[in-house]
């Protein structure tokens, strides 16, 4: 075996900053697109609830508002398990497999590996949204478009990331890894379920109905289907405004890199 | 070798346990005060601010202490690193090693004390790329694979050791394919290794490298860090074999509950004829009550 001659002579020295955060944004994005389950609930779901809305009967989807109702409800869905589940259980796992303790102790630091995270969070979502935009304009999703709901729109996704990803990481930065993943997994079916994230609050009964619309994932849902339908509401901004600085607040009280 | 590190020269080669109570008492001392300050600002902050190539000691660490969970992991730990030796760290489980490496690496904040990395704080010693750390274990994504960790990790530097020549040199190349769970412990710890040297830092830490090798790869690694050695490259290992830090080590550490017992050269240490494995069951406790 003959082996190539090494210099190991010490030569340190730190890339340049941005060139480490994209090097840690890339990985963590090519991880997470070869994660089967990872993509399954970010692109595969949500496109069958499209396709879906398209060919079911339209009774049965009225109460969804039909495909011009479900289109911006699935754009918050997506949103919604990515930043927040996807987050929570990746950040889980890394935390338990000293990735973040490693990765801590190189030049990246703990605020280029945040940053990285970011960056890499943003590319995702941009990707769903592209994706799962064009996948239902072509099944005949027909959205308002007038600037100011999707600058209200726009502004609400931004905030729904940041909120939604600084509760996760929260969790993953306070619970073990599985206990992350279950609690991660369990959030995501309930607020999507109840979190007037793909109905809106108006058909939820009761007092339930009164309480919905402080909850962040009713906040962008409401927020992305008065973009679609051409209404500008700014008090589902100032809802997420709220749970983002609570959310980054806790994650930055709780979190611990080590497992 | 004539140069010492201060916090070494008391320990000299003799059991510390008789000192044990004036040391604590004057650590106990330093300790409120070293505590209202941020880490690496404290007043036991007594190495100047040398450039780092000047300064004699690459690592040193100076009356540690940290309670973790309502238990005392290091108590008073003082040690320091010759530039471009190889210090071996021995001791029990749960004496406070591996603590010991991830306060040099951040990981862990210290209660009390300092660390220096070649005169400089801990937080921008690791933000200058200087220090190379294997963790015990795992430290990498499970779904990676062994040359795209190696990349990601050559990528926050800025002149890595060429990716493809380090892993032909410890076998990773047959695993370019293979994510990093399916790997075994040893090939595992291969990936750890590399990605401890990719960066060409100053400092290593390698915590138990070649636990879970067979004496094959077990001796390719011992061959590399002799190079690295000699390429001026300082090394703190932590192993449980004996004859590791008899093959590598300049200099010894013994410690038990959190602090140093004696340390001193293989040979100094087994002066007066006891083998190493002698010294350390001298000087360390057992956790298993027989």
């Amino acid at each position: 075996m003959s082996a190539p001659t090494l210099d190991l002579s010490p030569a340190p020295g730190a890339a340049a900053a941005p060139s480490r955060v994209l090097r840690q944004a890339r990985t963590e994005f090519l991880l997470l697109v070869r994660n089967g389950e990872q993509l399954l609930l970010a692109l595969v779901v949500p496109l069958g609830v499209l396709l879906l809305a398209r060919v079911a009967p339209a009774d049965l989807t009225a109460r969804f508002g039909g495909l011009q109702g479900l289109a911006p409800s699935v754009l918050a869905l997506a949103v919604w398990s990515s930043a927040f589940t996807s987050t929570a259980i990746a950040t889980g796992f890394e935390r338990r497999y000293g990735v973040l303790e490693r990765l801590a102790s190189t030049p990246l630091g703990r605020s280029g590996l945040v940053l990285g995270k970011a960056v890499a969070l943003l590319w995702v979502v941009l990707a769903q949204l592209l994706v799962l935009g064009v996948a239902a304009l072509a099944l005949g999703w027909r959205p308002a478009g007038e600037p100011l709901p999707w600058l209200a729109g726009v502004a609400a996704v931004a905030l729904a990331v940041v909120c939604f990803a600084a509760w996760g990481l929260a969790l993953a930065g306070a619970l073990r890894a599985e206990v992350t993943l279950a609690v991660a997994n369990l959030v995501y079916l309930l607020l999507a379920a109840t979190g007037a994230l793909v109905l809106g609050p108006e058909n939820y009964p009761g007092v339930w109905g009164a309480v919905v619309p402080a909850l962040p994932t009713a906040a962008l849902g409401e927020s992305l289907r008065n973009a679609s339908a051409g209404v500008v509401d700014a008090s589902h901004l100032v809802v997420l405004l709220v749970w983002t600085l609570l959310g980054l607040l806790i994650a930055r009280r709780s979190f611990r890199w080590t497992a | 070798m004539g140069v010492v590190g201060p916090g070494i020269a008391a320990a000299a080669v003799q059991d510390r346990g008789g000192d044990v109570s004036t040391t604590a008492e004057d650590a106990a001392e330093v300790k409120g005060e070293a505590r209202s300050r941020p880490a690496g600002w404290g007043v036991l902050d007594y190495t100047p601010a040398v450039p780092s190539a000047s300064s004699p000691t690459a690592l040193e660490a100076v009356d540690l202490r940290l309670a973790l969970g309502g238990r005392t992991v290091l108590d008073g730990l003082t040690l320091a690193a010759e530039r471009g030796r190889t210090t071996a760290l021995l001791g029990p489980n749960g004496a406070g090693k591996t603590t010991f490496i991830r306060c040099c690496t951040g990981v862990l904040e210290p209660d009390a004390g300092t660390v220096r990395i070649g005169g400089q704080a801990v937080g921008r010693a690791l933000a200058g790329g200087r220090v190379g750390v294997m963790p015990q274990d795992s430290g990498a994504w499970s779904g990676i694979r062994p040359l795209e960790m190696l990349r990601h990790l050559a990528g926050l530097h800025a002149s890595p050791l060429p990716v493809d020549a380090l892993a032909e040199r410890l076998g990773l190349h047959e695993l370019a394919r293979t994510p990093y769970r399916r790997l075994s412990g040893g090939q595992k710890q291969a990936v750890n290794l590399a990605g401890a040297l990719v960066g060409r830092p100053e400092l290593v830490f390698l915590d138990e490298p070649t636990a879970g090798m067979d004496p094959h790869t077990r001796r390719a690694v011992w061959a590399l860090l002799r190079e690295l050695r000699a390429a001026g490259t300082t090394v703190l290992i932590t192993t449980h074999a004996m004859d590791e830090a008899a093959e590598l080590a300049d200099r010894v550490h013994i410690i038990d509950a959190g602090r140093v017992r004696v340390s001193g050269t293989v040979e100094e240490l087994a002066a007066d004829g006891r083998s190493l494995e002698q010294v350390f069951l001298d000087h360390t406790t057992s956790r298993i009550r027989p």
